[in-house]
């Protein structure tokens, strides 16, 4: 019988370390060959710039996306600060080279159930939803989604517009097929309907289909399974607990300025279509609030929002914006200049405070807040407020912690090894975090935590030389 | 003009007693201000409720014991249930008004004989009682 | 079902028609408020700061008579005494020292025993509002009411625990269950301006005048409460708000247990309406509910 027995030595320092080894009978051991495929889990930026990475460093990824095609949250995002570019323009070319990379496989509307093996020969068990459309026979031709009668709430498009129940999340999607959202679809809730069978040339649209299951094997894995945005409409009453049509969320807000948006770009409100001419944006909503919500900075609501009146106010010259803030946290490279620009040359008015509270009055939101360096209350007839409201973590985090055998903060985040020196690590080898399901964070960091993930994958399966050592069974 | 600080004055006897008798630690404020816009009573007030709390972080003794907010807060305790980080300010008002109350050459701060028969006969006993209790040396 | 009943000063005299109303629809609805014997006035203010243990004595000594009689539940009517009381027992239970320095005072053994309930919250958890409905003879079918929490119902909800913070509905619940219509009310947890209305009177016009407004605004026909202050403040200030902005609509301010008794079919003439400053026995009467 083996034993690990621990070894004590001098380094190169003088310093005395510890080292494990094993000792004894190794024929306990057996040699196992280390499987060189990677699975990546969410195919937002961060997800992407991993696989891409890999990809191009010769390794076999496949990259598994709940949602019917991968982007993530970029998707829905209109330009980027602090630089402005449309967010579409520069996520696209990432995008299609995830889709087309002879190295990279991408699963959509698949979610990751189960998890067996250890590390460098993981085997992973995922489940495919029904599309309700053979993606075989499609050709993405998109006659089904303009003929679709049943427009309806897609959590996608947030507050900001309607969606047909077969879809595309964008017109550059990938992959560029359609599914049917089967809780909007008229034939898959009421039997009647069946428009888009009837106009697909190809015959694929396929109501019968069944969600499967298959395997995924794998000897490392990234999550980077993204955020989400505090639950504010039923957490938080004061601001109208989403009974109160013209307060929206900065992913709401998103959505009403991207270009390729349900509104084409075009800044109306949600309650009425009218432009509206008073803005307020709200920061750190639930966000540093200890007592009764999120303890923690979200990090990006001060760049976005100052972002958000930027555009806001380039589309609707005459409209005033102001923003509530209580301090401005611009530390990103440019991103200080960018406030600044914000606050002196676009006519945005800043108001030290927060605002405690929201209600409708006639057509108009009042704001109640405060400014504290004036030292008044404040109060503003708005006729739209945006929250920028915490990031949180995506659903199911906690589920797919239990699966992958990795912790969770008391938040939902994935807790790293090391904050500073391994940040991209998580407690269990093999299993490597990167972007906001680790905490919340803007596109560039995601980015570059992407890479690093991808780095600390070669690292583990390169160290190994393709065989590892497991106590045998 | 300008204001004199020192370690000294933000640990003076009032402010610690302050602190002490209304048990809240006005560190904890990181002067949001929810706390001012959703209270009632600033109208009336001189220093909102949240530069209350500023002036004792920087031991402004002599500016919040001569403040009007005290007199005029109601006690309603909304910025407490508002306040991201708990500090009850309602209890930092009590802890302001009874320190003056107690002070050996304390006014009342309403006289009753003000008042009409008319009006006292209309008014609850608990806005009387409360008041008096609010407001009267102790 | 019978409870000890903590009625409290003002409504012996001023807020007659709360208590009044309150016991006359008590026993049609099956449960009897057993008047504590010579109970105290409870202080009509709990002390915010921690060495201000005297204002506690009188509200522990009628928590411990209640636990004397042998009773667990103390039913409040009006807002403050609920508050006062609700807050003490808190204290009672959870702070030892201040306990100890309070009942060695006043020579009594108590431990925060009994649980102080709220009237409404009798009706909602005990007598249930589904049941409540059943028990209904004159629905208030058209009425649009306007439900107004204001401070001491509600805050501090860590200790007082009746409903939620911002946006409760048990009063809305309520209101639905006589027949009538709950407004949107987004001012129903503003302050009146409390005892301000014996020092700075214009806090109490004020702030009752943007939640009186505020109720007009929503389409409200009267405004309810539970407090015998609020309903002075509200109903009170109306001739000086008038003065002041002469198109101000004016608004009927009364009890919840009125309302409850024209539901319950019981004789609204004996419960005193014509003491209210605006009427509301007009707009009842228009509404054919009296
Ligand atoms: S709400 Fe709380 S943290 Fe904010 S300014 Fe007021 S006391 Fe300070
Ligand atoms: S308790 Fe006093 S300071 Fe606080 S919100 Fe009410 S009136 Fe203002």
């Amino acid at each position: 019988m083996a034993e690990i027995a621990e070894l004590k030595s001098v380094n190169e320092q003088g310093e005395v370390v510890t080292c494990a080894c094993a000792m004894g009978d190794l024929s306990d051991f057996e040699s196992v060959p280390v499987d060189r495929r990677v699975l990546v889990i969410g195919g937002g930026i961060t997800g992407i710039t991993a696989a891409i990475d890999l990809g191009n460093a010769g390794y076999k990824v496949v990259m598994v996306e709940r949602l019917p095609s991968v982007g993530g949250r970029m998707l829905q995002l209109s330009e980027t600060f602090p630089t402005l570019d449309c967010a579409q323009c520069t996520l696209t070319p990432r995008t299609v080279e995830s889709g087309q990379h002879p190295n990279v496989t991408l699963k959509t509307s698949c979610e990751v159930e189960g998890l067996e093996g250890e590390p460098g020969n993981f085997k992973f068990l995922i489940r495919q939803k029904p599309t309700y459309v053979d993606w075989n026979k499609c050709t993405g031709c998109g006659t089904c989604v303009e003929k679709c009668p049943s427009k309806g709430f897609a959590l996608f498009e947030r507050d900001a517009g309607r969606m047909p129940a077969i879809y595309t999340l964008s017109p550059q999607a990938v992959p560029n097929k359609p599914q049917i959202d089967p809780d909007r679809c008229r034939f898959l809730t009421r039997g009647k309907c069946g428009v888009c069978s009837k106009v697909c040339p190809v015959g694929a649209i396929d109501y019968e289909q069944q969600e499967s299951f298959f395997t995924i094997e794998a000897g490392a894995v990234i999550v980077a399974t993204g955020f989400d945005i505090y639950d504010w409409k039923k957490l938080m009453p004061e601001y109208g607990g989403g009974r109160i049509p013209d307060v929206i969320d900065g992913l709401t807000m998103e959505r009403y300025l991207s270009a390729s948006g349900p509104t084409a770009g075009k800044m109306v409100r949600p309650s009425d279509g009218k432009t509206p001419k008073e803005v307020v944006f709200i920061q750190c909503v639930a966000s540093r609030n200890p007592e009764f919500h999120k303890s923690y900075c979200s990090r990006l609501c001060c760049m976005y929002t100052a972002k958000h009146a930027r555009l806001y106010k380039h589309k609707v010259h005459d409209g005033q914006a102001y923003i509530f803030y209580i301090d401005i946290r611009s530390t990103g490279k440019g991103y200080e200049q960018f406030i600044q620009q914000s606050v002196s040359e676009e006519g945005i008015v800043y108001i030290r405070g927060r605002a405690a509270k929201l209600y409708q009055k006639d057509d108009k939101v009042m704001v109640q807040g405060a400014d504290t360096l004036t030292g008044k209350k404040i109060e503003i007839a708005a006729d739209l407020v945006v929250l920028a409201a915490a990031i949180v973590p995506n659903e199911g985090s906690e589920k797919l912690a239990r699966i992958l055998g990795i912790e969770c903060n008391k938040d939902g985040f994935f807790v790293e090894e090391n904050y500073k020196f391994a940040p991209v690590m998580s407690g269990r080898q093999g299993v490597y975090l990167a972007g906001c399901c680790q905490g919340a964070k803007d596109i560039a960091d995601s980015a570059a935590q992407g890479s690093a993930a991808a780095s600390r994958v070669q690292v583990f399966l390169s160290s190994y030389r393709n065989r590892m050592n497991r106590e045998a069974v | 003009m300008k204001t004199i600080i020192s370690g000294d004055q933000i640990k003076s006897d009032f402010i610690n007693r302050v602190s002490e008798i209304s048990g809240e630690n006005f560190f904890n404020c990181y002067q949001c201000g929810n706390c001012s816009a959703g209270c009632p009573s600033v109208d009336e007030m001189d220093l909102l409720p949240s530069q209350v709390v500023r002036y004792l972080q920087l031991g402004l003794a002599e500016e919040v014991k001569n403040c009007k907010s005290m007199w005029v807060c109601a006690a309603c305790t909304m910025c407490h249930a508002r306040c991201p980080k708990g500090v009850d300010i309602s209890k930092i008002m009590e802890a302001l008004r009874v320190l003056r109350l107690r002070e050996v050459n304390a006014q009342p701060r309403v006289d009753l004989t003000d008042f009409s028969q008319d009006y006292l006969e209309r008014a609850p006993q608990i806005a009387i009682i409360s008041g008096c209790r609010k407001f009267l040396p102790l | 079902m019978r409870y000890s009943y903590f009625p409290g000063c003002t409504l012996y005299t001023k807020a007659k028609k709360l208590d009044d109303a309150g016991r006359e629809c008590s026993l049609k609805l099956g449960f009897e408020l057993d008047e504590l014997p010579d109970w105290t006035c409870c202080g009509a203010t709990f002390p915010l700061v921690n060495d201000q243990h005297m204002l506690m004595s009188g509200p522990t000594r009628i928590l411990a008579d209640t636990k004397d009689r042998g009773d667990d539940k103390l039913v409040a009517l009006c807002s403050v005494c609920y508050n006062v009381l609700k807050r003490t027992n808190h204290v009672m239970l959870n702070d030892e020292e201040r306990r100890a320095k309070i009942t060695d005072f006043i020579e009594r053994d108590y431990h925060g025993e009994v649980e102080v309930l709220h009237y409404l919250q009798v009706l909602r958890d005990e007598i249930g509002f589904d049941a409540l409905k059943e028990k209904v003879v004159k629905p208030l079918e058209g009425l649009k009411v306007a439900c107004y929490y204001g401070c001491l119902l509600l805050r501090p909800v860590k200790e007082i625990g009746l409903d939620r913070m911002e946006n409760p509905t048990i009063f809305e619940d309520f209101i639905r269950a006589l027949g009538a219509e709950p407004v949107d009310f987004p001012f129903k947890i503003e302050c009146c301006g409390a005892f301000q209305t014996v020092n700075s009177m214009a806090t109490a016009t004020r702030c009752s005048r943007e939640i009186l407004s505020n109720a007009v605004q929503n389409g409200a026909d009267l405004v309810i409460t539970t407090c015998p202050l609020c309903q002075f403040n509200l109903d009170d200030r109306q001739p000086e708000i008038l003065k002041e902005d002469p198109a101000f609509t004016t608004i009927p301010v009364f009890y919840f247990t009125q309302l409850l008794a024209v539901a319950l079919g019981l004789d609204s003439g004996n419960l005193g309406f014509e003491r209210n400053f605006i009427n509301p026995l007009e707009l009842l009467q228009e509404k054919g509910l009296v």
